[in-house]
């Protein structure tokens, strides 16, 4: 195996609120290699939106990394100041962001938008050369060049998503997140972006974490599933094996809640309760109280993340039999 | 089809582009534009599209939200039919008992400042149904239903105190506790997460059993149709261009634009790969568009005879599947 570029060890992070610290991550650990597409999935308030933002280190100022670290090629990023956290956030790791519409700024034209982007992260900068580069990527994610000259008011909706993929790989980053890019899409254009993003991901051979609540679209664009409930990383696979063999019963339960189109029409079935509150998460493991299969120990002790062979990590003290 | 519930006729809503205050409007969107179907009682038909395809203001149009710009739409009741279109006053009222409508997002859809109880008991209030008493019996009889048990604990929390499933729950006592016929369901699962949204479905399909409710069932998401739905009805800019029996329609699309739109749905399963089916540019604008077939600028299959010719009309291609192409 290569050598991974992004390793991320027992990460940990809580937002302060009024009522108390809310664990939004809890323990998690993955690394990422060049070129793979890691999809991490998990319904809203899993943390996996909070996971992506301890990478970049954009973190809100209720919120703290509370122990782990994110080692890039190395290098680990939590004790850095937000001056040396400035050289590699775009420049190393950059981010497609969720609403596409509020993150192009309505007043500047699309292309200036990207080329001040460059200029902030970049220490080479030249105006010209910046120019030509975002009408390369411009072309490199399906746009015409002379939209640069546009407002994001002019642009549609995918349109405006694919501009902002523009920006995301205006610094030629190792690492890409992408935060739900194409939830507020329309299928047909979904499917479209999601296949150019998945073939430009592979072409510049970047590594890739795709975050989706539609299990659907990450078994489409990953090599690597890992499937976070309530803060923590409960599995991680590979694609074929989170689908075909999954290990933590939450894991099963989510895939077999998903309606789909194709196939024979199979029950789908329900998962009892809803998601935990993360002020007061309990005990042991977290899914225990709308799990079929707990019992006294999972109340108890937290189930270690552990390896089952082939790259298959769970945390559960009754795994499928996959 | 031998019995009717709903049966929609040439219906059209075009909304003015103003122009000014004094100025009359030249220029309209054609929103929804002679459009026809009919459901069955105990039937649930889904209308499914992109976002500005006009599945949204077709359903607002049958429970009289909006009021049609032309066309019918009859509601049997009591054995004869009703047209609801031209409904006014103390009918139009009466009206509203047997048709109600739940909304996508139950987080806009609650006033925050009223409890559980007066949110259902609401509705009781404005048809003069029953007294405080019965009304509190009839609003924690529709907790029950809903799976929002010990009524007593929700009847006096407010919204907020919530989740998503819980409060889209508390949507749909607010729509059946007057005891309608028929329900519009406008996307009610589609802000809900994986986890919530099964019961969600199963909660729908349940009530509709038990209090003989008929739905018409808004989705952009065909995999969720395929699981509320008997029938399906595929919008595109205004018109339906291909309604089917569920099953048919997934297995056996015609119309190029249901094709498509069925080869771009991501499918759960990695060992799968899908059969793209590409089609050029996005949605136009629904703004005054030519009189040809709506889905001609975007059709890999169009040719000039599509381009001379009006929109096609819905024809029948055997066993209930219809379309709107003049290709297929």
């Amino acid at each position: 195996m290569t050598e991974p570029i992004l390793y991320v060890d027992d990460l940990t992070m809580h937002y302060t609120t009024r009522a108390g610290d809310v664990s939004a991550v809890d323990n998690v650990s993955f690394t990422l290699t060049k070129g793979e597409s890691l999809g991490l999935v998990g319904e809203s308030g899993c943390g996996k939106t909070s996971v992506a933002i301890c990478l970049l280190k954009l973190l809100p100022d209720n919120a703290r990394i509370k122990g782990g670290h994110i080692y890039l090629d190395g290098v680990d990023l939590v004790p850095l100041s937000e001056e040396q956290v400035r050289r590699y956030r775009w420049r190393r790791i950059s981010m497609i962001f969720q609403a596409a519409m509020n993150s192009l700024n309505p007043v500047y034209k699309v292309g200036d938008q990207i080329v001040e982007a460059m200029e902030t992260h970049l220490e080479n900068f030249s105006y010209p050369a910046a120019r030509e580069k975002v009408a390369e990527l411009f072309r490199l994610v399906g746009l015409d060049p002379a939209l640069m000259e546009q407002y994001p008011h002019e642009y549609s909706g995918g349109m405006r998503q694919r501009a902002v993929i523009a920006m995301a790989l205006a610094c030629d980053p190792d690492i890409i997140i992408a935060d739900e890019p194409t939830t507020a899409l329309d299928v047909i254009v979904q499917d479209r972006i999601l296949k150019e993003l998945r073939a430009i991901q592979q072409k510049l051979n970047m590594g890739m974490i795709y975050i989706s609540h539609d299990i659907a679209v990450i078994a489409e664009v990953s090599d690597c599933v890992g499937v976070m409930y309530a803060g923590r990383l409960v599995e991680k696979a590979c694609t074929e094996e989170i689908f075909h063999h999954p290990i933590h019963p939450y894991t099963a339960g989510l895939m077999s809640a998903f309606p789909s189109i194709v196939g024979p029409k199979r029950e789908l079935t329900m998962l009892p309760g809803e998601p935990p509150d993360l002020l007061n998460p309990p005990p042991g493991c977290r899914f225990h109280p709308r799990c079929p299969y707990a019992t006294e120990i999972c109340r108890e002790q937290v189930p270690e993340f552990k390896d089952y062979g082939g790259d298959h990590f769970a945390a559960c003290w009754h795994p499928l039999e996959g | 089809m031998t019995e009717v519930l709903v049966r929609v006729e040439g219906l059209s809503k075009f909304f003015p582009l103003t122009r000014g205050l004094f100025r009359e409007s030249r220029e309209f969107i054609h929103a929804v534009e002679d459009v026809s179907f009919a459901i069955a009682p105990g039937e649930s038909l889904g209308l499914v599209g992109e976002s500005g395809s006009g599945k949204t203001t077709t359903g607002k149009l049958l429970v009289r939200l909006l009021d049609p710009t032309a066309g019918h739409i009859y509601l049997r009741s009591n054995g004869s039919e009703v047209d609801i279109a031209t409904l006014r006053g103390k009918d139009l009222k009466a009206f509203r008992r047997r048709v109600q409508m739940i909304f996508q997002d139950p987080y806009e859809s609650l006033n925050p400042r009223l409890t559980i109880f007066d949110t259902i008991a609401e509705p009781l209030m404005v048809q003069g149904i029953g007294n405080v008493l019965e009304r509190e019996e009839m609003v924690a009889e529709m907790l029950v239903l809903v799976g929002l048990t010990p009524p007593s604990s929700f009847m006096f929390r407010f919204p907020h105190e919530l989740s998503g499933g819980q409060r889209q729950r508390v949507a749909i006592a607010r729509a059946l506790v007057v005891g309608p016929t028929f329900v519009v369901a406008d996307e009610p699962t589609s802000m809900l997460d994986v986890s919530i949204r099964t019961g969600i479905m199963y909660l729908m399909q349940d009530l509709a059993q038990r209090l003989g409710v008929t739905y018409l069932y808004i989705t952009h998401d065909l995999a969720v149709a395929r699981y509320m739905c008997q029938r399906i009805a595929v919008m595109y800019l205004g018109k339906i261009v291909e309604q089917a029996e569920t099953e048919e329609l997934l297995q056996h699309p015609q119309h190029p634009y249901t094709r498509a739109l069925i080869s771009a749905v991501p499918i759960p399963d990695p060992r799968i790969k899908r059969q793209a089916i590409e089609i050029k540019g996005s949605i136009p604008t629904p703004i005054n568009p030519p009189p040809r077939c709506r889905f001609y600028d975007r059709c890999p299959i169009a040719d000039a005879f599509c381009e001379q010719n009006d929109h096609p009309p819905l024809r029948d291609v055997g066993g209930g599947h219809y379309v709107a192409c003049y290709k297929a």
